[in-house]
């Protein structure tokens, strides 16, 4: 799976849990949190889903490290 | 025979669309049995009857505008049942544990808790079949005015902008909201007149909870994982069994304490606004039966699933604004209940034990209480129950 086809399946997962939120809106180095307004309870949603559609999952010790999108992705292609 | 009807979801709520019809005329059914869907302005709620019987009429079709307490179906009891009298409260107020105090519960049955309930803190975006194009800055101020971006598509055509939406601000009225903002306007204006607050506030230092929280998920799958969130409310529930006299209503002059401890969790929706539906019996739970109730509380508040008496029951509310960076919170009582618990952000923050400074994980936990029910002390008392609990956290399992 390439980096291109990593983030397209996160990004697909982040309007899964959070249908209101739009493409555009997702900006790849900000946090992904702050910026959409997305909570603890759905960012877990978000590494759950991801863990079923990738097999990786994020331990909490590793949230600092998967903030934005760029470094979500970084950290599943390593992983994968 | 009764009528079953359309019950009040909300006190901003004058009527509502009964969508679905979950039976069908001659089906039985079971006292706290959803029955139907209607859509509020809240979304769409499940409807639950309170009392067995058998569906004898239909009295309204599907997708009809009803107002409150017109008839929906008759419902028949059935001759093996003794005769029950039309109870509004579900079973859920009515059976629990003893709590372990002096204080004698008095048992709440037939008038659910007058639904002020809020309800919305901003108006909310009109629900449009297909998402408007709008820009983020638009679609922000938008929702902070209350405006339809709907309305502005069909005019402006392309993808809204922020000076079109100021522009709109200038001549829009948005009667949409102004139901819904009336509504809460006069329940904080009721509160604030009428309940005479006190406020009280604690420093916690969360950190072994969080470091017991942290070791206990690091056993677990992704799946089971336990947030703080529901850590917090069960430490909260298990501070009301031994605080029993903060978890019930101040009624007709006199306090009324609920066996059941359904706590108003405050929840934020996305699209703007907040719905504080209850978490029915959380004494009932322990950590991970919280967690699990708690997500599914919050998925359904966001995908508009709640049920009725999740909307009515309430019996203290818990408000958690630590995720905008709030350090502290102090509630506005929702009448008829008699207590808020507030809880902020959970900072790094110097914290002296013995002689030694060190920081620690720390949150600021604060309680409005209604002076006519409660004093001060027993607030005071609720709060060191609520941190005795965050320091031994395996109790909370």
């Amino acid at each position: 799976m390439t980096i291109e086809q990593i983030k397209h399946t996160i990004i697909e997962q982040i309007l899964e849990v959070a249908p209101d939120i739009e493409e555009n809106e997702i900006v790849p180095n900000e946090n992904i949190q702050r910026s959409l307004e997305i909570d603890s309870f759905d960012f877990l949603q978000i590494l759950t889903a991801l863990k079923v559609q990738l097999g990786v999952e994020v331990p909490e010790a590793d949230y600092g490290t998967v903030d934005t999108l760029e470094h979500m992705a970084d950290y599943f292609d390593k992983r994968l | 025979m009764s009528e079953f009807k359309m019950p009040s979801l909300g006190a901003d709520m004058e009527s509502a669309v009964l969508m679905e019809w979950l039976v069908k005329e001659g089906d039985h059914v079971e006292k706290g049995q959803v029955i139907a869907e209607v859509e509020t302005s809240k979304g769409v709620i499940e409807i639950e009857v309170f009392e067995e019987g058998i569906v004898e009429k239909i009295l309204v079709e599907e997708e009809t505008e009803c107002a409150v307490g017109t008839p929906l179906a008759m419902i028949r009891s059935e001759d093996n049942i003794p005769q029950e009298t039309v109870s509004t409260a579900p079973e859920s107020t009515e059976e629990s544990s003893e709590p372990k105090t002096t204080v004698e519960p008095i048992e709440l049955e037939a008038e659910p808790a007058p639904s002020i309930q809020p309800t919305a803190t901003e108006p909310e975006e009109a629900v449009s079949e297909e998402r408007v194009k709008a820009s983020p800055a638009a679609r922000k101020k938008a929702r902070e005015l209350g405006i339809d971006l709907t309305e502005l598509a069909s005019e402006a055509g392309q993808t809204i902008q922020l000076s079109e939406v100021e522009a709109a601000a200038t001549v829009h009225k948005t009667p949409a909201s102004d139901g819904m903002r009336q509504a809460i306007a006069r329940a904080m204006s009721r509160s604030n007149a009428e309940i005479p607050h006190y406020y009280l506030s604690a420093s916690i230092n969360m950190t072994p909870a969080l470091e017991w929280l942290t070791a206990l998920n690091a056993k677990r799958s992704i799946q089971e994982r336990i947030l703080p969130a529901a850590l917090l409310i069960r430490a909260v529930v298990k501070a009301l069994e031994e605080v029993p006299q903060l978890n019930g209503f101040w009624q007709e002059e006199s306090h009324q304490v609920s066996k059941a401890i359904n706590p108003g969790i405050a929840i934020a929706l996305r699209k703007g606004g907040l719905i504080t539906p209850a978490l029915l019996n959380a004494q009932k739970m322990g950590l991970e039966g919280t967690m699990q109730a708690l997500s599914d509380l919050i998925t359904r508040t966001r995908s508009g699933k709640l049920r009725g008496s999740e909307m009515t029951q309430q019996t203290i509310s818990i408000t958690n604004l630590g995720d905008l960076g709030v350090e502290r919170v102090y509630g506005v009582i929702y009448p008829p209940q008699v207590a808020i618990v507030g809880l902020g952000r959970i900072t790094d923050t110097p914290w002296a034990e013995g002689d030694s400074l060190s920081v620690r994980k720390v949150m600021q936990a604060t309680l409005a209480g209604d002076h006519r029910a409660t004093d001060g002390r027993t607030g005071a008392l609720f709060l060191e129950k609520l941190n005795d609990f965050l320091q031994q956290p395996e109790e909370l399992l």
